[in-house]
């Protein structure tokens, strides 16, 4: 039986290790319980900074105190960071001030909340912004090692956790996961299933689904949506010459987009995106949801075969 | 100590400045420029613990011009104060210059946040108010705010938090020249009684005549003595004060002066032309 855990819950760990540096903040905006920063207010409450209900004022108070030496970590719901894109987009990124802002309980993953809190555009909006490093990670380990990697980079940043539980699958591999590399979990030569965040588990079921109709898959965990490992992507067309995205987000900007970007820039491939169909959820259970939005391993599988056949 | 006299002469060099950035660019924010400047003055003169030769001073007190576009007010007393030279402000609007259209920190020493999109600057105060607060230093955080601006709603969340978090580091200058782009703030959206707003949101609340030098310089003195909370104060200005024509004139928010109307201010401010 798989452990499975939270990536949620390794935003909250990371927080509390980085508390030996004291110039490392946290903000928050009435979600703490949530986002699992309620670790840190509870050991550091003078570090801790309360915004109230206000995403908006939140992002600024973390721009003031980068601009002023400190390192601030501020979280809510991915779907809320959204109301205070302008404030990313003028009072962060364009001045290039460290906040590293983590918007959880993203995608239609999230579950029963419904459609209001699945947020499915989050990763594609701060893609567009020059200067901001974007992840989504996949478990639990590697969101706190990058988490924890955050706070010696200069860089802006949005990192999206997941509310509901996926499986551990980085226990003792810490060293492998660096912000802007994917990491490649199986390697394969007939397909490569490109993945991020609760799509990367998925992309193995499919990839051991493939194996079974004699198909050899990649697996590749990209958690970091930019900047885009390039290099890798490059190698697995030139090994695979097919390519297949998986992500819980609009088939628009995200992870597809992305990866849609580099191959038409560089060495081309045949590339299936698998992504919410430029649609809104609704409530249901994640693994419920997964399938509703045809994103689930199955529908990998179908990608995965498209792919191959469309190479030349 | 800089006497009275001496800080209206500032201001005047600092009004011709604004006066030629923006007819030289044919572009920019005369109007609000011209109603900050005497609060600029007596800020940068009086109160900001600064080092021009050091701009980036770590325990340096911050200013956010968060109307960023009333620029060419603040490059002017920035160059009178010596963090950039008056030849640097022929760079205003212009490609590559330090002068960028509204405050830029990445572009302009002496500058503490790029501002230009209205409703941002006090947000950035409260950060770093806080950093002031958590590092254990007597610095001071001034905020100046235009009248329009606080139609934004995001200033009222920063407001709120300021207050929660008793920062009484942290200071506003609402430069309340009472018009905004389009026109009069009565027209566009009424603020009925706005030292009442800030009282109600827990600020300590201050009113002068943002064009009397010793008003200026007393209540940037109850600013920076005043601890238990955030305060403001709240300075009645005149649009385009100092030249007749764009003088509370809702056309020179963002207009620049023709070449006779230029000659005429330059005669109003007692400025010789070439």
């Amino acid at each position: 039986m798989t452990n499975t855990a939270a990536t949620r819950d390794g935003y909250g760990q990371a927080l509390l290790e980085l508390a030996v540096n004291p110039r490392v903040v946290v903000l928050e905006a009435d979600l703490g319980k949530s986002t699992k920063s309620l670790h840190f207010r509870k050991e550091h409450p003078e570090r801790t900074v309360s915004c109230g209900i206000g995403e908006q004022n939140m992002l600024l108070v973390g721009a003031g105190l980068a601009a002023s030496g400190y390192i601030p970590f501020a979280s809510t719901f991915a779907i809320f960071t959204e109301r205070a894109f302008e404030q990313m987009r003028n009072g962060i990124a364009r001045p290039n001030l460290a906040v590293h802002v983590c918007g959880s309980h993203g995608g239609t993953h999230t579950g029963t909340d419904g459609s209001s809190a699945q947020s499915i555009e989050d990763l594609a909006i701060y893609r567009t912004l020059p200067n901001v490093i974007v992840m989504h990670p996949s478990d639990i380990v590697s969101t706190k090692v990058l988490t924890m990697q955050l706070a010696e980079s200069n860089s802006p940043s949005y990192t999206r956790t997941a509310r509901n539980k996926t499986p551990v699958l980085y226990e003792g591999r810490e060293d492998e996961i660096k912000i802007g590399k994917g990491v490649v979990l199986k390697e394969g030569h007939d397909v490569a299933i490109v993945a991020c965040g609760v799509m990367v588990s998925q992309a193995l079921d499919a990839a051991e689904a493939l194996a079974a109709k004699g198909v050899s898959a990649a697996v590749v965990d990209m958690h970091t949506l930019k900047p885009l490992d390039g290099a890798l992507i490059d190698r697995l067309v030139s090994t695979c010459g097919a390519l297949v995205t998986a992500e819980d987000h609009n088939v628009i900007g995200g992870l597809g987009g992305a990866v849609a970007e580099h191959v038409t820039a560089n060495v081309y491939a045949p590339l299936e995106r698998v992504g919410v169909q430029d649609r809104f959820g609704e409530s249901g259970q994640a693994d419920e949801m997964l399938d509703v939005m045809q994103i689930s391993s199955p529908y990998i599988v179908d990608a995965a075969m498209r792919a191959i056949a469309r190479k030349a | 100590m800089n006497n009275i006299a001496e800080l209206q002469e500032i201001a005047r060099k600092c009004r011709v400045h604004i006066v030629n950035m923006v007819h030289r660019a044919q572009a920019g924010h005369p109007g609000g420029s011209l109603s900050e400047i005497d609060l600029l003055v007596g800020l940068y003169k009086t109160a900001l613990r600064i080092r021009p030769e050091q701009p980036d001073w770590d325990d340096r007190d911050r200013f956010v011009l968060s109307k960023g576009h009333a620029s060419p007010g603040m490059y002017a007393i920035l160059a009178e104060m010596g963090f950039i030279s008056v030849e640097d402000l022929s760079s205003y609007r212009v490609l590559g210059g330090v002068c960028q259209g509204h405050v830029d920190m990445k572009w302009c020493p002496g500058v503490d946040f790029s501002a230009g999109s209205l409703g941002m600057g006090l947000s950035f105060g409260m950060g770093s108010a806080i950093a002031g607060r958590l590092s254990k230093s007597e610095r001071q955080v001034y905020v100046m705010l235009g009248d329009g601006e606080i139609q934004e709603g995001s200033v009222w969340e920063a407001a709120m938090a300021a207050a929660h978090h008793e920062l009484g580091n942290l200071n506003v200058i609402l430069d309340r020249n009472r018009i905004q782009n389009d026109d009069f703030c009565e027209a566009q959206m009424r603020m009925f009684d706005i030292p009442a707003k800030w009282k109600a949101f827990g600020w300590n609340v201050k009113e002068i005549d943002g064009h009397n030098m010793e008003e200026v310089v007393g209540g940037l003195n109850f600013l920076k003595t005043t601890t238990n909370g955030p305060s403001i104060l709240i300075a009645h200005t005149v649009k385009g004060q100092g030249v007749s024509f764009m003088a509370d004139n809702p056309a020179f928010h963002g207009a620049a002066p023709n070449d006779e109307q230029y000659a005429q201010a330059m005669a109003e401010l007692g400025e010789a032309i070439a």
